[in-house]
């Protein structure tokens, strides 16, 4: 039995060695990252060989070359066309953009009544951060002031009375106009929506008819349309003599486009309700609107917080098509002031102007995805299998 | 007893309710359901507050225009987004030009005060609309006159404010040797939508057998920027439009307007079908400015020339004794006064805003009086 | 009684119902008497009217005499082929960009979430500008063309490309493309048959091709080749002859297609993802290549997840088509606008609004959704 005994037996353990060289480091990186196959060295070093190509182009554009001061087309122009700048400069124009940056914020709005509209976005600030921060107290207080008082604040800031001065809609314009119909759009839309949806999921048949209809002719045009009719049928519909203003026209159609997509939404999220919950609610003797607001509706709504705020993305960026019914958004500003306007026509002023434009769009709405993402982590109160 | 039993119910919810909140709250810091459901609710009941705030927009009016105009205390103008010498806002945002003046004139006669009106800007496309919906009282957008416009759009012209035709302007130094409209066969053109003009271009090239290429805009501005950015060979609208168009161009003085008039373009301002009293006082205040220039009667000198013995000048200024005609219209009877005071007679207005004294630098030809050859001729106020 | 939900819900729809009639009541008296106040006739006899303005972008013969429904036709056929085209290029580089981000190299992988995140976030009516006004216009005019390959030009009216000019005899060679694809697609079903009963396999894509590609071929030589290229040429104002794609076109194609690729790569990123992990492993179990087992086993699930999000991008790609009308690109809604504006019937043209996007609209889905019956999973 003891034939096979062993000679040697290790008693302490072997030291821990450095990992080999070809596993640490930068070049292990670069090597497991981007040359692991011969197929993806050649996508790497083609998208390197693409980014040292454009990058140095694209910020060349946007800082080195560009112009940052100047007082009109001038300062933006080559020799050929009539300027300073070398010949085959292409550059920003940036003096375009802070030369008009007051009408790409507030439109035609009187000059001297622009704090109006600035202190209306310094509430709108104070009092939606307070309400975004998880953490930040009186929710209820703040909520009631956002969505309750707010609206009509604003209302008599922007528009005039009790002393100020009345300011038309037709001389708003800019930023100010893409966030007000936005704010309109999300405040109106929620609730109809799911108002909608749940009179899709309605047992009475005409309330579900009209609901499907509506959603589904909705949902199957563009917004243009829908804005096109608000503009060119709604005077139409309406006695003579009663008009609308151009600027309430845009509120009612975009309100009424997003609220469509809105049902979507939610319906998505009544459905993924469990059975169990309507019978749970139902046994404890609860009417449809008591198991709808506190049952249903908070844990359907936390489902589709993605999907909200991806609607609230979309109407955001289609406040654009206002433009199409001559209104004057940020975009429309920007657009007006490229083609309607000598003083800063350069070949540079559109990508200049454009560039401006979608890097403040972008920024609205990279944030909001991105606060989304955050709220959809914490609301995740781990139901998941 | 059903009544009683719904209370206990609600009660015994929320007190349920409220402990499922709190053992959740210290566990993950999570909105209670409960209050998220209220908020829900509270939030549809508000949208609805707002929206019906932003009612106020809305104003109903009804009855004969000048009433409504009355009541509201100035007239809504529906002009031109942006041509210069016709309707464009400057600088400081006040709105000058042909068109506009002729708004102001009309105000000045319904309320003694030219500045009592609000422009609206509308482009080739809304305009009719705007009109029809009653969302301006009057459209002076060099708006022409056709036959269609006064019956299936339903529009009343009540004058021609400025007697037009459509030509051709091309970049000289990019086409050197083009200098007829004959020799545009095959040239791209930049023109706007919805217009009478891109109606005549069809026609003409038609006619002439020549091919073109239309690239048609929505707006005014887009085409001007396109044909500026080099994306069409011509430009074409309105004569005096393309003199405007030249001046907003980067290099002015590179672009030629050829000298082909292809169409009648008579431009004036227009009202609704079915008023006739409105009708009329628009119809009669473009007289007015057309008498006033006749008889010389002008800004600087109308207050002297209400002293004239000369009858003509005693009737068309509402002086002579007895008078009715600015009653019978349902305006005061100095309304011809508060007319010139407030913008001068037609030729001041013209000379203005796109006669020789305007950048526009355009002469009278056709649109000065009949005495002086043209064929602007006012009716007789008497 | 009042508490009995059956009773309430009858009364609360009657009331509703009430109050909806009244309100279109309301509605349709003021338009029948704004209608009749302007003087506005209604009905769809105008449609035989004469257009009277031209159209530069037209697939099918179109003239100022033609009526105002063939050009409402013109600009249907126009959207369905920025659509179209939007569609396929989309399409593409979504896959590619969806793939791309969930790819092991780092910098493609970055490279994708960037374009992801940037055009996701930029109204696409803005990218559409981006592209008319900052980039094609900025192109040299037409004398300074820029010279491409194959006698194509490239210049600020647009891009030029030889057209092929299809002589009497040239029938054949669409003949021989027809038969061909036929061929090709019972040569696939016989293979899949063989291969299900006995395992050999036979390769089909390449005969495919033999087939696509040689029968038109053979068709042309036989006719006598019929067929000859018509190259632009310069002209006084424009490059003529050839085809030309009209930087309109270019612009909303082109921004379309990049906008909506952001989207499609996550509809594609999520799908992949959403196949379980056990897939690869089994594959890799049964000792498939990784190439193979992804087109075998991960893409045909992934596809099922796939679709539905698809078929709605398609359809906004369809419906964001409408922006055209910020460029000059005579689409429906561009052309539709024009007819209001010359005869005012603001009701009639809405209503052809609604009725085409509608049909386009309930077209795709019906088409997707058997698409999806047929690709869903057949539980046996």
């Amino acid at each position: 039995m003891q034939e096979h005994d062993m000679s040697w037996v290790r008693t302490e353990m072997a030291l821990a060695q450095a990992a080999p060289r070809s596993q640490v480091g930068f070049g292990a990186w670069v090597r497991k990252n981007l040359f692991s196959t011969p197929f993806d060295a050649a996508l790497s070093l083609l998208a390197i060989l693409a980014l040292a190509w454009s990058v140095p182009h694209i910020l060349n554009w946007l800082f080195l070359d560009a112009v940052w001061t100047g007082a009109d087309r001038t300062a933006c122009l080559t020799t050929e066309q009539g300027g300073q700048l070398p010949a085959g400069w292409s550059g920003a124009c940036w003096p375009f953009v802070s030369g008009r940056f007051g009408q790409f914020m507030f439109g035609r709005y009187p000059l001297e009544e622009r704090w109006r509209v600035i202190l209306t976005g310094i509430l709108f600030i104070v009092l939606l951060a307070p309400l975004l921060i998880p953490k930040a107290p009186y929710k209820g207080l703040n909520a009631i002031l956002f969505f309750g008082v707010f609206p009509f604040v604003a209302f008599f800031l922007l528009v005039g009375g009790f002393g100020l001065r009345y300011v038309e809609t037709p001389l708003w314009g800019g930023l100010m106009v893409t966030l007000v119909i936005s704010y309109v759009g999300i405040v109106v839309s929620l609730p109809l929506g799911i108002l909608l949806a749940m009179g899709r999921r309605s047992k009475m048949p005409i309330v579900k008819l009209l609901s499907v209809i509506f959603i589904e002719a909705v949902r199957g045009v563009p917004l243009v349309t829908v804005l096109f009719m608000a503009s060119f049928m709604l005077p139409l519909f309406v006695p003579p003599g009663m008009t609308f203003d151009k600027l309430l026209r845009a509120l009612i159609g975009v309100a009424l486009f997003a609220s469509a997509y809105m049902a979507e939404v939610v319906r998505g999220g009544l459905q993924a309700i469990p059975k169990g919950q309507y019978e749970g609610a139902d046994s404890l003797g609860l009417g449809y609107w008591q198991k709808t607001t506190f049952i249903i509706m908070p844990q359907a709504l936390k489902l589709v917080i993605p999907g909200i705020v991806n609607t609230f993305i979309g109407m955001f960026k289609d406040t654009t098509l206002v433009l199409i019914i001559s209104m004057f958004d940020l975009l429309g500003v920007v657009k007006q002031n490229i083609s309607g306007d000598p003083t800063w026509a350069t070949p540079q002023t559109a990508k200049t102007g454009y560039v401006f434009a979608a890097a403040i769009f972008w920024v609205f709405c990279f944030g909001m995805s991105r606060y989304s993402q955050y709220m959809e982590r914490r609301l995740d109160t781990g139901h998941k299998r | 007893m059903g009544e009683r039993l719904r209370v206990d119910l609600d009660a015994m919810f929320r007190k349920w309710a409220g402990t499922v909140s709190r053992v959740r709250k210290k566990k993950s810091g999570y909105v209670p359901n409960n209050r998220k459901g209220f908020w829900v609710m509270k939030q549809l009941a508000l949208g609805i507050l707002s929206a019906a705030a932003l009612g106020v927009f809305a104003t109903a009016a009804s009855a004969g225009t000048l009433e409504d105009v009355k009541a509201k205390g100035f007239l809504q103008c529906g002009v031109n987004t942006g041509l210069a010498g016709f309707s464009a806002p400057n600088d400081k945002g006040d709105w000058t030009g042909l068109d506009v003046d002729f708004c102001r004139a009309v105000a000045a006669a319904v309320f003694g005060d030219g500045t009592k009106v609000k422009f609206t800007g509308l482009s080739a496309k809304d305009r009719f609309t705007a009109l029809q919906s009653g969302e301006v009282d009057i459209l002076s957008r060099n708006t022409t006159w056709t036959v269609n416009r006064d019956t299936a759009l339903g529009l009343n012209f009540a004058g021609v404010t400025y007697y037009d035709g459509q030509g051709f302007m091309i970049n000289a130094k990019k086409l050197p040797g083009v200098n007829s409209a004959l020799q545009l066969s095959g040239a791209a053109v930049c023109v706007q939508a919805g217009t009478t003009t891109e109606l005549n271009l069809a026609d003409y090239f038609k006619a002439n057998k020549m091919e073109y290429n239309p690239v048609v805009f929505e707006k005014f501005e887009e085409a001007n920027a396109a044909y500026d950015a080099g994306r069409c060979d011509a430009y074409t609208t309105d004569q005096s439009g393309l003199y405007a168009v030249r001046l907003q161009m980067s290099a002015p003085d590179d672009h030629v307007v050829l000298p082909e008039i292809i169409s009648k373009e008579p431009l004036g301002p227009s009202v609704r079908q079915g008023d006739d009293k409105w009708f009329d006082i628009v119809k009669w205040t473009y007289y007015a400015l057309l008498n006033t220039e006749e008889a010389g009667v002008t800004q600087a000198n109308v207050d002297e020339m209400k002293n004239s013995d000369n009858p003509d000048i005693k009737r068309l200024l509402g002086t002579e004794a007895e008078t009715k005609i600015g009653t019978d219209l349902g305006l005061s009877n100095d309304w011809v006064v508060n007319i010139v005071k407030a913008t001068g007679n037609y030729g001041e207005i013209f000379e203005r805003n796109v006669g020789t004294g305007s950048p526009l630098k355009i002469s009278r030809g056709i649109n000065a009086l009949w005495t002086k050859g043209g064929l602007q001729y006012g009716m007789p106020i008497r | 009684m009042i508490y009995d939900p059956r009773v309430r819900g009858i009364v609360f729809q009657i009331i509703l119902v009430a109050l909806l009639a009244a309100g279109i009541w309301w509605i349709v008296d003021n338009t029948i008497e704004n209608l009749r106040r302007s003087n506005i006739t209604t009905g769809f006899a105008f449609l035989r009217g004469r257009a009277g303005f031209d159209i530069s972008d037209r697939l099918i013969e179109y003239s100022s005499d033609s009526s105002y429904g063939r050009a409402l036709i013109v600009g249907v056929l126009n959207t369905a082929a920025v659509a179209a085209a939007g569609i396929v290029t989309a399409t593409i580089l979504g896959f590619l960009v969806g793939v791309g981000r969930l790819s092991n190299n780092w910098l493609i992988r970055k490279l994708a979430t960037a374009y992801v995140e940037l055009f996701r976030n930029i109204p696409p009516l803005l990218v559409i500008l981006f592209w008319y006004q900052g980039v094609l216009a900025l192109l040299p005019s037409v004398r300074d063309s820029v010279s491409l390959p194959l006698g194509s030009y490239l210049n600020n009216r647009g891009f030029y490309l030889p057209r092929f000019v299809w002589e009497p005899g040239s029938w054949l060679i669409f003949a021989g493309f027809v038969v061909g694809l036929a061929l090709s697609w019972y040569l696939a079903r016989r293979a899949r048959m063989r291969q299900m009963a006995t395992g050999q396999q036979f390769p089909v894509l390449l005969t495919s091709i033999a087939l696509v590609v040689g029968l038109p071929l053979l068709g042309f030589l036989a006719a006598g080749m019929p067929v000859s290229v018509d190259f632009p040429q310069k002209g006084t104002f424009n490059l003529t002859g050839g085809m030309n794609v009209k930087p309109e076109f270019l612009s909303l194609y082109l921004a379309l297609s990049f906008y909506t690729a952001a989207f499609i790569a996550e509809i594609v990123r999520a799908g992949i993802m959403g196949v379980p992990r056990g897939q690869t492993e089994a594959y890799s179990a049964l000792g498939l290549r990784s190439n193979l087992g992804l087109r075998l086993v991960v893409i045909p699930q992934a596809m099922r997840i796939i679709i539905p999000p698809l078929t709605s991008q398609y359809l906004n790609l369809t419906k964001n088509s409408s922006l055209a009308v910020a460029i000059g690109y005579p689409d429906l809604y561009a052309i539709g606008g024009t007819i209001l504006n010359q005869t005012g019937q603001a009701i009639e043209v809405v209503v052809i609004f609604m009725v085409v996007y509608l049909s386009i609209s309930i077209l795709t889905s019906l088409l997707m959704n058997w698409f999806n019956t047929k690709m869903a999973l057949k539980e046996r």
